[in-house]
């Protein structure tokens, strides 16, 4: 039985994975729209090393941290629109008639964005260290990136999917988008906490969960290894990763009793 | 003969005030279109001059009205282009619902579609601009400017709605398809986020100091920003940009209408 789920899930992961690769359109927006970002803030933002303060000279190591988590914050968008066109093309209903059971059937979708989540983890860090970013944390903290990028894709991937279930439109997920994007804008995304001087944008950054996921990836960039940071980040990741996951089980529970 | 082209003028109004009030009445009374239209330029206004207040004492930088008032005008100037933009999807999406193809049937004179249109961006950034003005004010925004000044800057804003709604229309009525969105979008995000965002530009170093130096948005927020201070810089030059820009985007639009109106 245990064989069957993870041929299962290993089949659904494999399709969930193909299906963003073959697709210019999706892949274009998970590596390109982060990265460009990135250049237009690293170069335009690199006056902020001046500030008395700053913990690098180097603001392209300081902000590429925010690139894995725009790139996490896609895969919402990817696997819940997805999922989403399969809900109404049809197919989801054809795959809930089958013997599938339903961890293989979600297990093999969030599988699928956790191994695109470590890919594009691995593309931001090349692209960054061409352009100059230095990895202080070295080939281990490379691993732990990729560790915490397929984490923190699967939190936000398992959201997508749990918006596609409940609402069946992928219109409705690509909505969700922005919302989620208000959270990197109020977090410590441009400059560190400590150097944030408005009282209440320190307060909102302080408590913004995702201030913590950015800075878990910062460390291994500027500082090496940072525990605290670490601990922080991963424990953010595994907290998306649960409300994420509870989401998806209740919105398909619902979807699975209407169907 | 001069009774026939007045007949004619009264009517392009007729039908453009016709598709503005209808386009603004659906604006209203849509909050999925009217609140992120007026949330997201608050959002930058609080993260860009709330989160990045700290650039203000940068050794170099030096503005006298502050940081607020700095971010304010990018925020402005982002505002006014999107508000073109947006209104460029509403358009696409008319396409897309039959209710654009049905309207070029009906219009006597099918220039006023896009006067139309045109006066809706308008109204819509006349709403977020006042909007994002009184909130940045709340939030303590100085402006060392004078009046006039303040009259010029908001009168460049009109202008870069402009801007943005000739590029989107332009777009929208070649490929008549909210799928478009993307590329209305894109390249607007580009130049804008290409020019001097969050320092001066004596302060950009490497190739975003070339593009930006190149990049007509940097005169727009350089004018934007010596309109709200009192010390002009660029503003001439910002002024015949937005007219050139606008002229060459109401060319692309115009020809864009043709093609809807060949594609039947």
């Amino acid at each position: 039985m245990t064989g069957t789920v993870a041929t299962q899930v290993g089949v659904l992961a494999r399709r969930s994975l193909l299906k963003t690769l073959r697709q210019p359109f999706q892949l274009f927006p998970l590596i390109f729209f982060p990265i460009i970002l990135l250049a237009v803030n690293a170069s335009g933002l690199k006056a902020a090393t001046r500030l008395p303060g700053f913990p690098t000279h180097s603001y392209l190591s300081f902000a590429i941290a925010v690139a894995f988590v725009q790139g996490a914050m896609f895969a919402l968008i990817n696997s819940g629109t997805n999922l989403a066109e399969d809900i109404e093309s049809g197919f989801f209903n054809r795959l809930a008639l089958t013997p599938l059971r339903r961890v293989g059937l979600i297990g093999g979708l969030l599988l699928g964005v956790a191994a695109l989540g470590a890919m594009q983890s691995a593309v931001y860090m090349l692209i960054g260290g061409v352009a100059g970013a230095h990895l202080d944390a070295g080939l281990s903290g490379a691993l732990v990136i990729l560790a915490l990028g397929a984490i923190t894709t699967v939190g936000f991937g398992a959201l997508g999917c749990a918006a596609a279930l409940r609402t069946g439109s992928g219109e409705a997920v690509q909505g969700l988008f922005p919302l989620f994007f208000v959270f990197i804008f109020l977090s410590s995304s441009n400059l560190p906490r400590q150097l944030l001087k408005t009282g209440w944008f320190h307060t909102v950054a302080t408590w913004n969960p995702i201030s913590y996921l950015i800075e878990a990836f910062r460390s291994l960039y500027i500082v090496g290894w940072d525990p605290a940071a670490l601990a922080r980040g991963f424990g953010v990741a595994a907290g998306l990763t649960a409300v994420g996951l509870l989401a998806v089980a209740w919105a398909l529970r619902v979807r699975m009793q209407r169907t | 003969m001069n009774a026939l082209k007045e007949t004619s003028h009264a009517g392009i109004w007729r039908v453009a005030l016709a598709i503005a009030w209808r386009s603004l009445h659906t604006y209203v009374r849509r909050p999925d279109l009217f609140v992120p239209s007026l949330i997201f330029p608050l959002f930058f206004l609080a993260s860009f001059a709330g989160g990045l207040s700290a650039l203000g004492s940068i050794p170099g930088f030096s503005f006298p009205a502050g940081y607020t008032a700095f971010q304010f005008v990018f925020v402005l100037c982002q505002t006014s282009m999107f508000a073109g933009l947006f209104t460029g999807f509403t358009l696409a999406f008319d396409f897309e619902s039959g209710f654009a193809r049905r309207l070029m049937l009906a219009a006597e004179d099918r220039r006023a579609i896009p006067l139309g249109y045109a006066i809706v961006a308008l109204c819509r950034a006349v709403l977020t601009i006042a909007v994002v003005t009184g909130v940045a004010l709340i939030a303590g925004m100085r402006i060392t400017g004078d009046g006039l000044d303040l009259f010029f800057l908001f009168i460049l804003s009109t202008l870069l709605v402009l801007i943005g709604f000739g590029w989107a229309a332009g777009v929208a009525f070649r490929f008549r398809s909210i799928q478009a969105g993307p590329l209305m979008q894109t390249p607007v995000f580009l130049i804008i986020f290409l020019a001097p965002v969050y320092v001066p530009l004596d302060l950009l170093k490497g190739w975003i100091h070339e593009v930006a130096s190149v990049n007509p948005a940097t005169s727009f927020l350089e004018a934007g920003r010596g309109l709200i201070s009192g010390v002009h810089n660029h503003t001439a030059l910002a002024f015949a940009c937005a007219i050139v820009l606008i002229v060459l985007f109401g060319i692309w639009m115009l020809r864009g209408l043709r093609s809807a109106e060949a594609a039947g």
